[in-house]
């Protein structure tokens, strides 16, 4: 359960984040839409105690991000491709983050290959640094990372920006999977509203740093959503 | 157009990211580049007489043409060492509406005003000037000086075309050092024989035409391969280069620092920002060389502390001082992870601790210069375990700069602020001062065992010390998660 409360952010006097409530419970496959500079990634970046909020706070499995560390243990994110290494290999940044998340390298050879289909050949054994793949390569770079060493929580922010169709379409696989069991929240943040509305069961509206809607995803919801951002 | 140009220019130039830094830094680079200017200078005017008075019987003009063969290829040395054209700025502009033979005009031409260019000038026109007065022939004099100034743009333009082509380079070097031994051994006097034909030019200047031809023509050569090449994916492409990985699981032995070590190695050889600093650290190790063999020091043993200091911690200064901006590209990334800061602050001392003793060990042959030097270098590394390490960590906690690891080290000052500065304070002038004051009242023996005890209290003190210094970067967190999101 992720639980925020009377969380705000403060540029100087501009405001880019208010928010009274939220929770998120565990198992949640949660999605946050909204334009540029609604406060998405703030609000990950907050989450994942990057940066400090003005007021509140938010707490990721009974603890505050920002009084204890100890959610790192089950929190497995990425934000942009500042969060890859860029001159290691892929699998040197695998081998490196299995480290981190107590993986030998046997745990993380059986573990990527459960993505063998999503890497689609681009990623592993390829003799290039992460820093010459394409956008979207290191993408999945990042996404199979967050999710290595069984983590509770998994955030991606804009994890359907820069994929091709395909891996589009596997990655919302993935992501379903994810939740299938109910145990495992995933936070995601898109400006896609087609792949939300597919893979999220619930989706906040942020505008301007606050909640203008948060719906059950039904049937309706993809008409909703855009006659809302059509205006 | 050429006016859009220009002004491009100039805005890249006040822009560029290693132009808009401290204050501090900017007066160094200007500093640097005046004092290079002032010493061209000062050979320039003087160069003459201190020729006339070294070699009286031979006329200075034929002296600096004998060893042009030596400038030339240096120079050239140099260049392909330094200088680049820079075809990538030119990519927003193939979809513009301007013709690409005027894009490919103006990198050229614009190659000619570099600074590789400029230098050679400080040197070239006071020494004509100073032979003109001298009474050497005028015209003579300006077609030499013309000629100069002729050959040192062709030079710019025949680099372009060698294009960091290693069998050239090689070439240059073979000839360089064959050039010098044939005249050392006396069986022929290469650049003797080149600077004839400079002689030449000053008894019959019509012959610059010669030396304006060969310009042309690299010109025209130049134009024509870069005419062809301005696609994305011919000249305009960036190159990626294939993995070599090197096996690293020797460190596995040094257990949870495992992860971050190997890191840090493969951050040191992949990257040109710290490829670079690799010359660096050679330089430091030979830094004795400058002191010891010259008469001026034999007598100043404070001198041993600063260079026992300096060379056996010389990758310790230039890797510790950027800790932990080495990480600002993904700093984001550490901080969301799951492990103890003071592992990761561990792995960065372990790797100065272990090059300290490195380095002290290549330095063993400095023995020649006497045992003292040996012992003071002991302690030097001694301390520089025990107490930089801990300083240099400690002002790691001050860095707010982000360093971008693609970019080539050498007169790059991306990253460095203050603390960079004043941090030389602790690191090498107090062991230098404690050291002196005790030699100069007690003795020698007693200052180089204060010093080596110094070291060994903080190496007793590393827990408590790795503690508190890992508190200071906690608390630094948000400061320097928001300053390396930031393009400086």
């Amino acid at each position: 359960m992720i639980q925020t409360t009377q969380l705000s952010k403060k540029y100087g006097k501009a405001e880019v984040l208010n928010i009274a409530s939220l929770e998120i419970p565990t198992g949640q496959s949660f999605g946050l839409v909204g334009n540029n500079g609604a406060g998405k990634t703030t609000y990950f970046n907050i989450l994942l105690d990057l940066i400090r909020p003005t007021t509140g706070a938010i707490t990721n499995h009974d603890i505050v991000v920002n009084q204890s560390e100890d959610w790192k243990n089950f929190t497995g994110s990425f934000i942009d491709e500042s969060f890859l290494i860029g001159y290691l290999t892929p699998n040197e940044y695998f081998d490196f983050i299995g480290d981190l998340r107590g993986m030998n390298k046997a745990d993380v050879k059986i573990f990527l290959t459960q993505f063998e289909e999503f890497f689609n050949d681009e990623i592993l054994g390829k003799k290039k640094y992460l820093r010459d793949l394409s956008k979207g390569n290191q993408k999945k770079a990042g996404i199979v990372a967050a999710m290595m060493g069984n983590p509770q929580v998994v955030v991606l922010d804009e994890p359907f920006a820069n994929l091709d169709p395909t891996t589009q379409i596997r990655l919302k696989k993935i992501i379903k999977q994810l939740t299938e069991n109910r145990e495992i929240t995933v936070l995601v943040s898109s400006h896609d509203l087609t792949h939300v509305t597919e893979v999220c069961e619930r989706i906040v509206v942020l505008d301007k740093g606050t909640v203008v809607k948060d719906i059950e995803t039904s049937e309706e919801t993809l008409e909703e959503l855009e006659s809302y951002f059509s205006v | 157009m050429i006016s859009h140009f220009l002004s491009l220019e100039w805005k890249q130039f006040f822009r560029s990211a290693s132009f808009s830094k401290s204050i501090g830094a900017k007066i160094l680079i200007g500093f640097f580049a005046l004092y290079f200017a002032a010493c061209f200078l000062l050979i320039g005017i003087g160069g003459y007489w201190i020729l006339k008075k070294q070699f009286p019987e031979q006329d200075p003009l034929v002296l600096v043409n004998s060893f042009l063969m030596y400038a030339i290829i240096g120079d050239l040395i140099f260049r392909y060492i330094m200088q680049k054209l820079p075809v990538m700025n030119i990519k927003p502009l193939l979809i513009l509406p301007i013709q690409k033979s005027k894009i490919v005009h103006f990198i050229l031409m614009k190659s000619s005003f570099s600074f590789f260019n400029i230098m050679g000038l400080f040197f070239y026109i006071p020494f004509s000037v100073v032979l003109i007065i001298e009474g050497y022939d005028v015209a003579g004099v300006l077609g030499w000086l013309a000629t100069m100034i002729l050959l040192i743009q062709s030079i710019n333009f025949f680099n372009f075309l060698v294009n960091k082509n290693n069998t050239v380079f090689g070439g240059l070097l073979t000839l360089l050092i064959l050039g010098y031994f044939v005249q050392y051994f006396n069986w022929f006097d290469l650049p003797g024989f080149i600077g004839q034909g400079f002689d030449a030019v000053y008894q019959s200047p019509f012959l610059v035409i010669v030396f304006l031809a060969l310009l042309i023509g690299l010109y025209v050569i130049n134009y024509k391969q870069l005419r062809n090449e301005v696609y994305l994916d011919a000249l305009i492409s960036e190159q990626t280069k294939e993995v070599k990985s090197a096996d690293l699981s020797f460190t596995e032995k040094l257990g949870d620092l495992a992860p971050f070590i190997k890191n840090d190695l493969r951050l040191m050889w992949r990257n040109k920002r710290t490829k670079s600093s690799v010359w660096m650290v050679a330089i430091g190790l030979l830094y004795g060389l400058f002191f010891y063999p010259n008469p001026v020091y034999a007598g100043m043993e404070f001198m041993y502390v600063l260079v026992g200091i300096f060379s056996t911690g010389t990758f310790l200064i230039n890797f510790g001082q950027f800790i932990p901006a080495w990480d600002s590209g993904y700093y984001n990334m550490l901080m969301s992870q799951n492990f103890k800061y003071e592992r990761y602050l561990k792995s960065k001392f372990t790797i100065m601790a272990i090059s300290v003793v490195a380095l002290f060990v290549l330095g063993i042959p400095y023995v020649y210069f006497g045992w003292k030097v040996l012992l003071v270098h002991f302690a030097a590394m001694i301390y520089n375990v025990g107490v930089n390490t801990h300083v240099i960590l400690y002002g790691g906690t001050f860095n707010r700069k982000k360093i971008n690891l693609d970019e080539k080290a050498a007169f790059n000052f991306q990253g460095i602020g203050a603390v960079q500065w004043i941090i030389g304070i602790p690191l090498m002038l107090l062991p230098m001062a404690i050291f002196g004051l005790i030699n100069w009242l007690i003795s020698f023996e007693i200052a180089t065992a204060t010093i080596a005890v110094m070291g060994f209290i903080g190496i007793a003190l590393h827990k408590k010390l790795m503690a508190a210094i890992t508190k200071k970067y906690i608390a630094n967190k948000y400061v320097m998660i928001h300053a390396f999101n930031q393009e400086n």
